[in-house]
């Protein structure tokens, strides 16, 4: 008895080895199954990827959405780093598979996008009821031929965040209009009150600002050329703007006057809760983050003035992915998602500029104040910044990567204490090398 | 089959068909069962393998993949003229070194002491494993937390003697150092327990006979222990070899986002592995990162043929 149970065992297993490589091969052929759809009782699923603090999974307005329209479901998958979140873009985009209905686009991927992916988003153009955005914002994803691969979410207008308490340590005034007018119109101002401010600090250990890597984003997005110019070449090393940034954000990355911080690496979260810096450059959507990480010991001690000069740092889009099952219902989504009504909302839960030309005049925008920011009337601080950004914002396809390798050469001067004119050539190799 | 007599056509043909069965029985069945090895080799192993070659002799952006440009050898002999691929190859080498030598030192040693009949063995057995057990990614950001410049545990700790804070993701040595910690504490105690298990086969007979001509443990351990678990030491390098080779998960973690990707603003603890992903995930060039995956592999055979070649010249000389 107990020889046949044998051999038979032995057969089920031949059997079962055999059968694996199949189930195995077949497994790799169907595809992910992220994808939303239609149930047999009508229900449908919409997916959709993020990144970063987008707002839409924070605020539970998504959930409002599937009340207020039964019948829908929302799946929403946030990664923490937009590095990562777009090179997994990247490698569905080019599998073909495993691509959520909704994809958020970061604005240094929005010209790749355009220029290498026009098919496979679906196009926005002839949608009723999108025509509320700032002018250059839709511009930005936009095809020659006039399709429109997303809508806007946020943009990125800048102020400076400031510790009042800091200041004040250190004789500078502390007052919001009297701190924007040391610094007015000028950005080498702000280097000037940092140098004031490490003279007459009372804490050696207190840095001026956490990085200059903020600095140098604030200057090139100042301007509507930046790292490429409108027909697509690189001119970042002859663009006056980037060469002035470089010159000024490795004068203070030298002058001893940064914390030396990776802006939202590991460290840079201490960095706020322990006090370690006294100004940020923030464009809006920063403020979420320092708020959350400075922590409620901190609340009334940070506050806002007006930068220097306007600039767009960051903002984002949501893109449809064209072959989606169910892209129809996905479009009205992001729609609903991206209307002034809900850009509002999310302004005023956590502080994301809104896109929408009609939210930014909208009397709930522009009165909103941060209590966390000593009541900073952040509507009225980021609304003008956001009239001063340049109206044409030239993009490139490597944008993205050409400040991530900025952000690293200045680290170079800060960090490792390399000289500005050797970290200037690492980062031209790094570029050659991102955009080759 | 050695009487075969020449039978009816028909009579012929029929057991022919009978015998059908038995015959594919015999001829076919056995390449079907070493047919799943093959299949899962030609479709997971020599595949990837070739069309990576494949790869490398073109010019590829990840989103294009249907577009290729014939380069021929040029991704190659760009590489060669890389000093990011010589740096590469020296951080390899070097955070190779710093982590397994220490590692396998401290296992043989753990295992010296495990070996030892102690109250509890089972206990330390599965705790020397834990580690190993641990995920990669956790471990790492734990290390990574704990090597923090201004708040970090390890900072603080030398502060109470007196040192200044490390900035260790930006330095050279220290970044290298505190990737290889995490390495060290992920294998020592793996090593150890095949040590131990290598330890326990040695007869104790030649502990005993050592132990009578007047060895003391030291040499006991040296004379004895190495001796006989020397097949498991060359195993345990070996593997660390290859793992060193390919080390990528902790310096990207340690490095956190943008300089985990490029190994440190100045490329000061970028690994092969990482710089196939920069390549790759980063600039999006598959060409040129499958060209640094089939170096890496080139790198590898030529390691074991090196080892060969030192075997051979060794056992000779003995």
């Amino acid at each position: 008895m107990g020889r046949i149970r044998k051999s038979f065992r032995s057969r089920w297993g031949t059997a079962v080895a055999a059968a694996l490589p199949l189930v195995l091969l077949a497994g790799c052929s169907t595809s992910g199954g992220s994808e939303g759809g239609r149930s047999d009782d009508g229900t449908v699923t919409i997916t959709m990827g993020l990144f970063g603090v987008m707002g839409f999974e924070e605020t539970g307005i998504l959930e409002r959405y599937e009340e207020e329209n039964p019948g829908i479901e929302i799946e929403a998958e946030v990664a923490g780093d937009e590095q990562t979140y777009y090179t997994a873009l990247q490698t569905h985009l080019a599998a073909g598979s495993g691509l959520k209905d909704i994809q958020g686009i970061e604005i240094g991927r929005a010209k790749e996008i355009v220029d290498t992916q026009a098919d496979s988003f679906a196009d926005f153009s002839g949608m009723s009821g999108t025509d509320h955005f700032l002018p250059w914002k839709l511009n930005q994803m936009t095809t020659p031929d006039g399709q429109v691969l997303g809508l806007g979410t946020d943009i990125g207008p800048m102020a400076v965040c400031y510790r009042r308490d800091m200041f004040e340590a250190a004789g500078l005034p502390t007052d919001r209009e009297e701190v924007a007018a040391l610094w007015e119109g000028d950005w080498s101002k702000y280097v000037e009150v940092g140098e004031t401010f490490m003279a007459n600090s009372p804490d050696p250990d207190l840095s001026y600002m956490d990085s200059s890597t903020g600095l140098f984003n604030a200057m090139v997005y100042g301007s509507s050329e930046q790292f490429y110019n409108a027909e697509g070449d690189l001119i970042y090393d002859e663009n006056p703007v980037v060469l002035d940034a470089w010159d000024l954000a490795s004068e203070a990355a030298t002058s001893g006057m940064t914390a030396a911080l990776r802006q939202y690496q590991p460290e840079w979260d201490p960095g706020l809760a322990n006090s370690t810096f006294a100004t940020a450059v923030c464009p809006a959507w920063m403020l979420a983050h320092i708020s959350e990480k400075a922590g409620p010991d901190n609340a009334g001690n940070w506050d806002i003035a007006r930068a220097p000069q306007g600039a767009n740092w960051g903002g984002s889009f949501l893109s449809v992915v064209e072959d989606s099952p169910v892209r129809d219902e996905a479009m009205d989504l992001v729609a609903w998602l991206t209307a002034p009504e809900q850009q509002e909302y999310i302004f005023q839960e956590l502080g994301n500029f809104p896109s929408s030309e009609q939210a930014i005049e909208s009397e709930g925008v522009s009165s909103t104040s941060s209590a966390y920011f000593n009541d900073a009337p952040i509507g009225e601080i980021f609304g003008a910044a956001a009239q001063e950004i340049p109206d044409e914002q030239v993009l490139g396809r490597k944008d993205g990567t050409i400040k991530d390798a900025f952000t690293q050469g200045l680290q170079l001067i800060e960090s490792q204490g390399r000289s500005p004119e050797d970290a200037w050539s690492a980062t031209e190799e790094n570029i050659a090398r991102a955009v080759g | 089959m050695a009487t075969r007599t020449p039978a009816p056509p028909a009579r012929e043909r029929r057991r022919r068909w009978r015998d059908l069965p038995h015959r594919l029985d015999l001829r076919v069945a056995p390449y079907a069962f070493i047919a799943p090895f093959f299949v899962i080799f030609a479709a997971f192993s020599a595949y990837p393998l070739i069309f990576t070659f494949w790869v490398s002799l073109h010019r590829v952006e990840l989103a294009t993949m249907d577009r290729m440009e014939w380069l021929r050898l040029d991704n190659y002999t760009a590489l060669w003229s890389d000093d990011r691929f010589w740096n590469a190859l020296a951080n390899t080498f070097t955070i190779g070194v710093i982590s397994t030598v220490p590692q396998l030192l401290m296992a043989l040693g753990l295992a010296h002491l495990l070996n030892y009949r102690l109250r509890g063995s089972a206990f330390f057995r599965v705790a020397a494993l834990t580690p190993y057990a641990t995920s990669v990614g956790a471990a790492a950001l734990v290390f990574t937390m704990l090597f923090e410049r201004d708040f970090g545990m390890i900072n603080w700790g030398l502060g109470l003697f007196g040192f200044d804070n490390i900035d260790w993701e930006s330095r050279k040595w220290p970044a290298q150092i505190a990737i290889s910690c995490m390495v060290i504490w992920r294998w020592t105690g793996y090593n150890a327990l095949l040590y131990l298990a290598a330890m326990q086969a040695i007869p104790r007979e030649r502990y005993e006979a050592a132990a009578i001509d007047g060895a003391s443990r030291w040499q006991q351990f040296l004379r004895v222990t190495v001796p006989g678990i020397r097949p498991t030491i060359v195993f345990t390098i070996v593997l660390s070899t290859i793992g060193a080779t390919q080390l990528f998960g902790e310096p990207l973690i340690f490095g956190q986002g943008v300089n985990g990707i490029t190994g440190g603003a100045d490329n000061q603890y970028q690994t092969l592995g990482l710089l196939l992903y920069e390549e790759g995930w980063r600039n999006y060039q598959m060409g040129r990162a499958a060209t640094v995956a089939w170096a890496m592999f080139l790198l590898l055979i030529l390691l074991f043929v090196l080892h060969r070649v030192l075997r051979r010249v060794l056992s000779r000389r003995a």
